[in-house]
């Protein structure tokens, strides 16, 4: 998925567009722990991973650079101030912003085919 | 460091002072080192484990320490990491490896940090992994990635 079909899909503004044209977002994961981020990161899908968070510090950047997660969508209104953006357009990273909550942004995705970036796996 | 790693020659060294307190750079070093292993052609996983455990790292001289040096060394075989903190040192090892146990303040947990994740997520993302730690004085992580594939 592009980033502006997601952008579509969420009602999302575009906050920082740097990157986001060969952008393709296939996985996706929700979380305002950085820490989780980074601890449930995956090897292969990260590149294709949208973060949806709502969380806007410049934390939020370097863990998705650091994890290599491709593009972030920011909830519930909030927006990331002009030192995240900055960073996010030197790493080339995309970001969306959104009204809606990390749920209706979640099950909306959920429905359009992106799927869980670290499945659960009984094993 | 073993017999082995001093007679072996690095191919690659970097070093970053790291300032505690410093929430606004935190993160950048570990950044750089992603950077340069990029630019030197370590595969894509390798270097995904190795900036996971450097930043955990780096954030954690940031959260507690007074200030630290992080230094990279890069092998034909292996990737060596070693974190050096000047701090208050971790009482109890055996808790702070714990997945949840933390110490942290409201303020970094705002920040999304400060869970309780930080060591066992290097240890997962490192081949060895090696703390040592005196209070009040600082500790020390070594960790270790090999090159030519293991880990989950």
């Amino acid at each position: 998925m592009t980033i502006p079909q997601l952008k579509e899909l969420l009602k999302a503004e575009l906050i920082s567009e740097h990157g986001a044209g060969d952008t393709d977002i296939r996985f996706a994961k929700a979380s305002d722990l950085m820490s989780d981020v980074l601890a449930f990161s995956q090897p292969v899908s990260e590149r294709n991973t949208l973060l949806i968070t709502g969380l806007t510090n410049k934390q939020v950047v370097r863990t998705c650079e650091i994890a290599g997660v491709a593009a972030i969508a920011f909830v519930r209104g909030k927006n990331p101030s002009s030192e995240t953006i900055e960073l996010a357009r030197q790493c080339n990273i995309p970001l969306l912003a959104t009204k809606l909550k990390m749920f209706e942004a979640c099950g909306i995705l959920y429905t359009n085919g992106i799927e869980c970036a670290s499945p659960h796996n009984d094993e | 460091m073993n017999k082995h790693e001093s007679q072996s020659e690095a191919l690659l060294q970097q070093e970053f002072a790291i300032q505690g307190g410093d929430f606004v750079n935190a993160g950048e070093s570990s950044c750089k080192i992603r950077n340069t292993l990029r630019e030197i052609g370590i595969d894509s996983d390798i270097i995904r484990r190795i900036a996971i455990a450097a930043y955990e790292a780096e954030m954690n001289v940031v959260m507690y320490a007074e200030r630290g040096v992080m230094r990279v060394d890069v092998y034909r075989e292996k990737i060596l990491l070693t974190i050096d903190d000047k701090g208050p040192g971790i009482e109890r090892i055996d808790l702070a490896m714990q997945p949840g146990y933390s110490t942290a303040t409201e303020e970094m947990r705002e920040m999304g940090f400060g869970a309780g994740m930080g060591l066992p997520n290097m240890k997962k993302n490192a081949d060895t992994f090696k703390i040592t730690s005196e209070v009040g004085k600082g500790t020390r992580l070594e960790i270790r990635i090999l090159l030519d594939g293991k880990n989950d």
